[in-house]
């Protein structure tokens, strides 16, 4: 059992979410009352969904449901599997050997055997654990939530794991693109993010100048920006291309901020790719930082003039939701969750090309007026409908329904 | 006399596996989905954007301009509100009758091409009493300012297709319990579809108030 401690309580919300939000929650909790939820997934740290669980399981408790959360113990041999299963079902061919079928089902196996599974609802995150299905009581409910992008994955590794998913008694996806023939309930559910967290709570202009600073950004040149490791599918390159463009027009700097370089191949590749692309352009900053950069990456998308999630292919794209809780517009490109969040013209614009990129960085830049009411509407709109305060009253509302009451 | 409770909603967003690319499936999925999906996309959307009023007023119409591109067609459909006495059902052979007419005026059907196909939802309304309730125009007011946005959609969009009365819940509460027909009928002229939830607090409480 992970043992989870926040120091903010529900009530620090009230300051960030809309009126009679943390009243209504607490209300719709009240008919939970007693009731027991678990998470079970793979890690405790590191990746949005140990992030999430983090907050969240303090947050259920305050609201008197008994929330646990459980974490699967694996082998080498089973993490290479699981990355090759969450691979296949992104889409992208993978050779998955028998032996490696037989390795998952092992490790889910003896898991099961060591956790206990009598909570009132009981919530599998991703493929990992999705076997633990095994041990699934008739009187409690079970729900597999998938938070990876899943809507074209290779056939054979999704008919492996569809036959576990089968006996779940619901799924639930973060964008309908990513649903699948299933004969279960299947659940539209949005991830979110922490207003209070450090990547997204209020900082001190001196907090925000110390990092600018940090890294010899000029603070003189409207900056724009790309949060996102270092992944081609996110398309720095196209970035920079767009960065060029505006430059024939305005002086600007650009910074590449993001991660994933050091332990993954193809992101070493990608990283020496953008850094030939930047031609050692004294106003491009390529910052390759630790996972545990929150408050670095906080002040870079407040000092941003203009902030861009440019990508190709995307799971959900929450970065484009943390900048515009920092009253940013965002020009993202049209893909995955990001054209759930920007509402083009209204809370940025999502764009198809390198060209629509640099022309809607160029827009921004010279209107101003039109820049602040776009970045007031983007801030309202992720208020609205993409903070951790909705996220907890969706997961609320699917126990009730899923119990009954 | 009885007292006003607000009572707000949670939406469960269901979705049911079936997607259209061009404006035949589009219509065909029309004619077969749940009435809860047709619910989904013509009214609850209302719940949605409830900071924003979307382009339309209805995610067909919002889907056929933006991603099909067909201009003519979001126009049509962009008039389809389920307001009034009209039901799903009736909606939906609204729905259903302009996409017809529009594909026999057509030698093509228009299709994606570029953006994304349209994903058929349906949606579960869950009532939440939010615990404010009131006596008098004063306290109306004063609840109407801190209550989630969602007790004014459950209100004013959910309350009309409540038993099809057509009315909202405040204007029927004003009307027979504080017995002011005049500011209840202001209540109910409100064109409540060109409005997002948040809009439509502020033009309720400019109303109450005496402003307007």
């Amino acid at each position: 059992m992970v043992a989870t401690s926040n120091n903010i309580s529900l009530q620090n919300y009230r300051e960030v979410t809309p009126p009679g939000t943390i009243d209504l929650l607490c209300k719709l909790a009240e008919r939970l009352k007693g009731r027991s939820i678990l998470h079970v997934n793979s890690t405790k740290v590191g990746g949005g969904v140990a992030e999430m669980l983090h907050r969240f399981i303090p947050l259920f408790t305050e609201v008197g449901i008994k929330a646990s959360w459980q974490i699967l113990q694996g082998s080498p041999l089973f993490y290479q599997t699981t990355k090759s299963f969450h691979n296949a079902l992104q889409g992208q061919q993978q050779t998955v050997t028998p032996e490696m079928y037989e390795e998952y089902l092992k490790v889910n196996k003896k898991n099961s055997s060591e956790m206990s599974f009598d909570s009132d609802v009981v919530v599998i995150h991703d493929p990992q654990p999705a076997a633990l299905i095994a041990k699934k009581q008739k009187k409690s409910k079970w729900l597999w939530r998938c938070h990876i992008d899943i809507s074209k994955p290779q056939r054979k590794v999704w008919n492996f794991l569809r036959e576990y998913i089968a006996g779940y008694d619901g799924a639930i996806f973060s964008l309908p693109s990513f649903a699948q023939k299933l004969s279960l309930p299947q659940f539209l559910v949005y991830p979110s993010i922490d207003p209070l967290s450090d990547k997204n709570r209020d900082l001190t202009g001196e907090e925000v100048r110390s990092v600018i600073e940090k890294y010899g950004i000029p603070a003189d040149k409207p900056m724009i920006l790309q949060v996102s490791r270092f992944d081609r599918f996110k398309d720095p390159v196209g970035v920079i291309e767009a960065y060029r463009m505006v430059k024939k027009y305005n002086d600007c700097c650009l910074v590449l901020a993001g991660g994933g370089a050091t332990d993954d191949p193809e992101g070493v590749l990608v990283l020496d790719a953008v850094k030939e692309a930047s031609l050692r352009d004294k106003d491009i900053f390529i910052l390759d930082l630790p996972p545990d950069s929150n408050i670095i990456i906080n002040a870079l998308q407040r000092a941003a003039k203009v902030v861009l999630q440019k990508s190709t292919r995307e799971g959900f794209g929450l970065t484009v939701a943390e900048a515009m809780w920092k009253g940013k517009p965002v020009i993202g490109g049209a893909a995955g969750g990001i054209i759930v969040q920007i509402i083009y013209g209204e809370t940025g614009f999502t764009v198809n090309s390198v060209e629509g990129c640099a022309y809607r960085i160029r827009y921004l830049l010279n209107n101003p007026e039109h820049f602040a009411q776009m970045g007031q509407k983007a801030k309202e709109y992720t208020r609205r409908n993409f903070l951790i305060t909705r996220h907890l009253c969706d997961y609320l509302a699917l126990m009730l329904k899923m119990l009954g009451i | 006399m009885y007292e006003f409770s607000f009572m707000g909603c949670i939406e469960i967003k269901e979705l049911l596996g079936k997607k259209a690319d061009d404006e035949m499936q589009l219509l065909e999925f029309i004619e077969e989905v749940p009435t809860d999906s047709i619910y989904y996309h013509t009214h609850s959307c209302f719940l949605r954007h409830y900071y924003i009023a979307g382009t339309y007023t209805n995610d067909f119409a919002n889907w056929v301009a933006i991603q099909v591109r067909d201009r003519v067609l979001g126009e049509k459909l962009a008039t389809v509100t389920p307001s009034g006495n009209k039901n799903i059902d009736d909606v939906r052979s609204e729905l259903i009758d302009i996409i017809d007419r529009h594909l026999s005026s057509i030698e093509t059907v228009p299709s994606v091409s570029y953006g994304q196909p349209f994903f058929f939802m349906q949606s579960e309304i869950i009532e939440i009493p939010t615990g404010i309730t009131a006596n008098n125009l004063a306290e109306f007011k004063n609840a109407l300012e801190i209550v989630d946005a969602s007790a004014i959609y459950n209100h004013i969009f959910e309350a009309k297709l409540r038993d099809n009365r057509g009315r909202s819940d405040f204007a029927i509460w004003i009307e027979e319990v504080l017995n002011m027909k005049e500011l209840a009928e202001k209540i109910e002229v409100i064109d409540s579809y060109m409005y997002s939830l948040e809009g439509l607090r502020k033009r309720l409480l400019d109303i109450c108030s005496g402003r307007i």
